[in-house]
């Protein structure tokens, strides 16, 4: 096992330049993704590729050693779902902050889920802008003082789990960077799940959420009952509504979905990537010729 | 009014959205084609499913014709206000067959046809289309054989329909001959029956085709018009072919899509217009950071903003060279007839491919919807080498090269890792605030630009050899100024045409030190590739023709307004 973890740490690891907070849940996340994979046997650095947008959370694959994709702020679910869409062999993992998944590209993130891509989708939720050093973000919690909300956040919190199981979601979960036990078996499951997983990770941020604490979040929130149906989706949908008390665990599960690149009709008589396919010249040029 | 047609002819249709000028359109195009006649033909339509005025033109000679043209030699409207639309060009010399007593027209030159009656006869008046078809078929003394033959193929879905249409056509046909047979309308074109066999294709299918050649394997698109044709082209394809179509939620979405597969090895492409394409800058630059390919099709289309949606211009040539953040290399290409499309849109993916840099196809709302035929492509040069390397275990995507441009791997394919970032980065694609690094890799993702500059595609020189007049254009504008040169008969005259609008060989600056006066035609209002001659290759341009009102240079309007200029 421990073997297995060196395999996700980058070589270089003691002399990374870091450029997260002390205390901040990001370590704590970062932790947990390595001890999850390193628990799945099927999954390597070379196999998988780790697919971010921009913010604190969005930095995460630099402290990682695996394919990475660090694209643009907002943009990290269309570039995340059609690399599993060209290559379905890949694991890919798309992974940010809220803002930058539910604000940014909150259009990306309704439509993502639409086309229930096989991807495993991880939101670092700590309810700020931290890379822009503490704005409002979706999530943050109305009545909040920023910088920017000088009178306090008055808009609606956005609510991702009930976003997500509306949207025809087939894997909803919350968890807490402060509980990495719990936290990574809920990520092995998102991940072995086929088909669109949301994993909402409640994280604090120490330098610019005084609200959202480590304590806060513990006192906000439950996990659900072991004998828990997570496939009833008006249940479901009854425990997203309840934002008083933060459910975690797997709030909502569907298994007879199928995923989007199941459905292309690329992969109904070849299933091999793109890539490895040779593309036929000459019956193209028949083809032209035939358009008389 | 007897008049003779010899070398070309150009009858135009009209009526409103709903009443199957399309139809007719694809019909006559390829009985005529099938019958040995050289053929042409572009629409002009407004911005609405159903009712206002539509028409097409077909353009028919003995020698290739390619050029839209202000001159309606015989109209066929299915309305009145149709004709009311087309005021200003209808000439005296203009014939009208049309259903006078049924659409209440009143004009001298013109045949009563009661089309909409027949129509009633056969059963319903959406036949009077069909019924006009007949009349011009009969009129191109086009034999009976091969229009059923193209019938039975274009209605080989709907054999239920295919009595009725014919006989639709064959009572127009009655009343053609008798027509031709009074003298009025005379069509003495010759016929070439090698034409048969060339392909006829429209702009949008040109690009498409020409994309699936140079391995296109993917297409993301938010729906725009006149950008549409070529997702819809590569729709009807992707089952064939094995192309991955999808309509992304937005243009942001699609551009980041096809960097996603590229970077997973797919080859692929978006298609909009320009307001799409605004969209889509931050992604242009995304592909210009990390170096990863993409190409982009641009349709053309009069703005700013939602401006004439179904018009056409050469206005976002600007928007696509500086589109996104930073300074990175691109290339852009803008074909000027089909051939060029086919050759074109598969230099796109290999130039993407091989720089690894956004590459640009440009064209317009006219050149995607003409068409007209051509001969057969041949294909057996093309070698489609994809440049992905399989990498070794201590793979460093950006490693420092010679040329600038370093070993292409995607994930999945070899010992190494993957690493691009959009944030400035080291050879790993870790993300770095190292500014030597910073100055380093800027320099190399520029350095890409000379190899590009000096690979140029050459300009195509049309005319005289020894010119003093030099007139340049770009894109579609290619076919209308070749058959305005022809008009022109002028010596000392030539045309200069660039397949390749950035980067341009400063060698390219030759051409222009040859000649006393440059003259440049484009549609626009404010001459973009003029001043960019000027920038790239200090060429400086005399006399600019420009036309922005939304529609394209007609050939004789061009021969006009460079006989002024000259
Ligand atoms: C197009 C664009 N707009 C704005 C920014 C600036 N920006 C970077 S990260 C960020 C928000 C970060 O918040 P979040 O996604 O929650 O990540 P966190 O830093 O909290 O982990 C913003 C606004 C950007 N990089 N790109
Ligand atoms: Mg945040």
């Amino acid at each position: 096992m421990g073997n297995r973890i060196e395999l996700f740490a980058r070589n270089d690891e003691k002399e990374m330049d870091i450029a997260w907070c002390p205390g901040c849940g990001n370590f704590s996340i970062l932790n947990i993704l390595k001890a999850a994979l390193s628990e799945m046997e099927e999954i390597t650095p070379e196999n998988m590729v780790l697919v971010s947008g921009i913010g604190q959370a969005a930095k995460i694959p630099h402290y990682f050693r695996t394919n990475t994709f660090n694209g643009l702020h907002g943009r990290s679910l269309p570039v995340a779902q059609m690399i599993k869409a060209v290559n379905p062999e890949l694991h890919v993992i798309s992974e940010s902050g809220e803002g930058d998944m539910y604000g940014e590209g909150g259009n990306h993130f309704i439509h993502a889920i639409r086309r229930n891509p096989d991807i495993t989708n991880l939101v670092h939720d700590n309810m700020i802008y931290g890379l822009t050093k503490g704005q409002a973000s979706p999530t943050t919690q109305k009545g909040t003082v920023t910088p920017v909300q000088i009178n306090g956040v008055f808009l609606e919190q956005f609510n991702p789990i009930a976003t997500a199981i509306t949207m025809g979601a087939t894997f909803v979960a919350r968890a807490s960077s402060g509980d990495p036990a719990q936290t990574k078996e809920i990520i092995k499951k998102a991940i072995r799940h086929k088909g669109y997983a949301l994993v909402d990770i409640l994280q604090p941020c120490v330098t610019f959420n005084k609200i959202n604490t480590y304590k806060w979040f513990k006192e906000n929130s439950y996990y659900l009952d072991e004998n828990y149906n997570s496939e009833n989706k008006m249940k479901a949908l009854e425990i997203a509504f309840n934002t008083e008390k933060l459910a975690l665990g797997i709030i909502y599960k569907n298994e007879d979905k199928k995923a989007f690149h199941e459905q292309l009709t690329i992969y109904k008589e070849n299933k091999e990537p793109l890539f490895k396919r040779k593309h036929n010249i000459k019956e193209l040029e028949s083809f032209i010729n035939s358009k008389i | 009014m007897n008049k003779n047609f010899k070398e070309n002819i150009s009858v135009v249709l009209s009526g409103e959205a709903g009443q199957g000028i399309q139809t007719i359109e694809n019909l006559l195009t390829r009985i005529l084609k099938d019958d040995g006649f050289n053929v042409f033909a572009t629409k002009e339509y407004m911005s609405r499913i159903r009712g206002g005025s539509n028409s097409t033109e077909i353009r028919v000679g003995e020698y290739a014709v390619r050029s839209h043209s202000s001159n309606i030699d015989i109209l066929i409207p299915l309305t009145k206000e149709s004709v009311e639309h087309l005021k200003d060009t209808i000439s005296s010399e203009t014939i009208i067959i049309a259903d006078m007593k049924n659409l209440k027209i009143d004009y001298s030159n013109a045949v009563d046809v009661p089309f909409f009656d027949i129509a009633k006869e056969i059963g319903n008046r959406i036949y009077s289309n069909i019924v006009a078809a007949g009349t011009i078929l009969a009129l191109f003394s086009t034999e009976k054989e091969i229009i059923y033959s193209r019938m039975k193929k274009i209605f080989a879905k709907k054999p239920e329909l295919i009595d009725k249409n014919i006989e639709a056509v064959n009572r127009g046909y009655e009343i053609g001959e008798k027509i031709k047979n009074s003298g009025i309308i005379k069509i003495e074109i010759e016929k070439n029956s090698k034409i048969k066999d060339n392909i006829l294709i429209n702009g949008s299918e040109a690009v498409a085709l020409g994309a699936m050649a140079g391995g296109c394997d993917s297409v993301f698109s938010y729906p725009m018009t006149p950008g549409t044709g070529v997702l819809l082209s590569l729709a009807q394809y992707s089952k064939s072919f094995g192309i991955l179509v999808e309509q992304a939620e937005d243009e942001i979405a699609a551009i980041n899509m096809a960097i996603g597969g590229w970077y997973a090895g797919a080859r692929s492409m978006v298609t909009t217009s320009g307001g799409g394409f605004a969209l889509m800058e931050e992604g242009v630059s995304l592909s210009g950071m990390i170096e990863t390919p993409v190409v982009i099709h641009i349709a053309q289309r009069p703005g700013p903003a939602t401006g004439l949606p179904t018009r056409t211009a050469q206005e976002d040539l600007n928007l696509a060279l500086y589109s996104g953040h930073g300074e990175f290399p691109r290339a852009i290409y803008a074909p000027g007839n089909l051939e060029q499309a086919l050759k074109l849109s598969r230099i796109a993916f290999e130039t993407a491919d091989e720089y690894q840099i956004p590459v640009f196809i440009l064209t317009d709302q006219y050149f995607v919807d003409s068409y007209y035929n051509i001969e057969k492509t041949d294909l057996s040069e093309v070698r489609n080498e994809n440049r992905i390397t399989e990498t070794r275990e201590d793979y460093k995507r950006y490693i420092l090269t010679e040329n600038g441009i370093s070993p292409r791997g995607i994930p999945g394919y070899g010992k190494g890792l993957v690493i691009v970032d959009s944030d400035e980065h080291d050879e790993y694609g870790h993300l770095t605030e190292n500014l030597d690094i910073r100055i380093k890799m800027n320099d190399k993702r520029l350095s890409k630009l000379d190899l590009l500059r000096k690979n140029a595609l050459e300009p195509e020189i049309l005319g005289d050899d020894d010119y003093k007049n030099l007139i340049v254009c770009w894109g579609s504008n290619y076919e209308t100024l070749k058959e305005s040169l022809k008009n022109l008969k002028n010596t000392k005259t030539a045309m200069i045409h660039f397949p390749q609008l950035y980067p341009l060989n400063y060698d390219f600056k030759k051409y222009f030190e040859k000649a006393e006066k440059i003259i440049s035609v484009e549609n626009n209002a404010t001459g973009q590739f003029s001043n960019l001659l000027k920038l790239e290759l200090d060429a400086e341009i005399h006399e600019r023709i420009l036309k922005y009102d939304g529609t394209p240079f007609s050939a004789e309007e061009l021969t006009e307004r460079i006989k002024k200029a000259i």
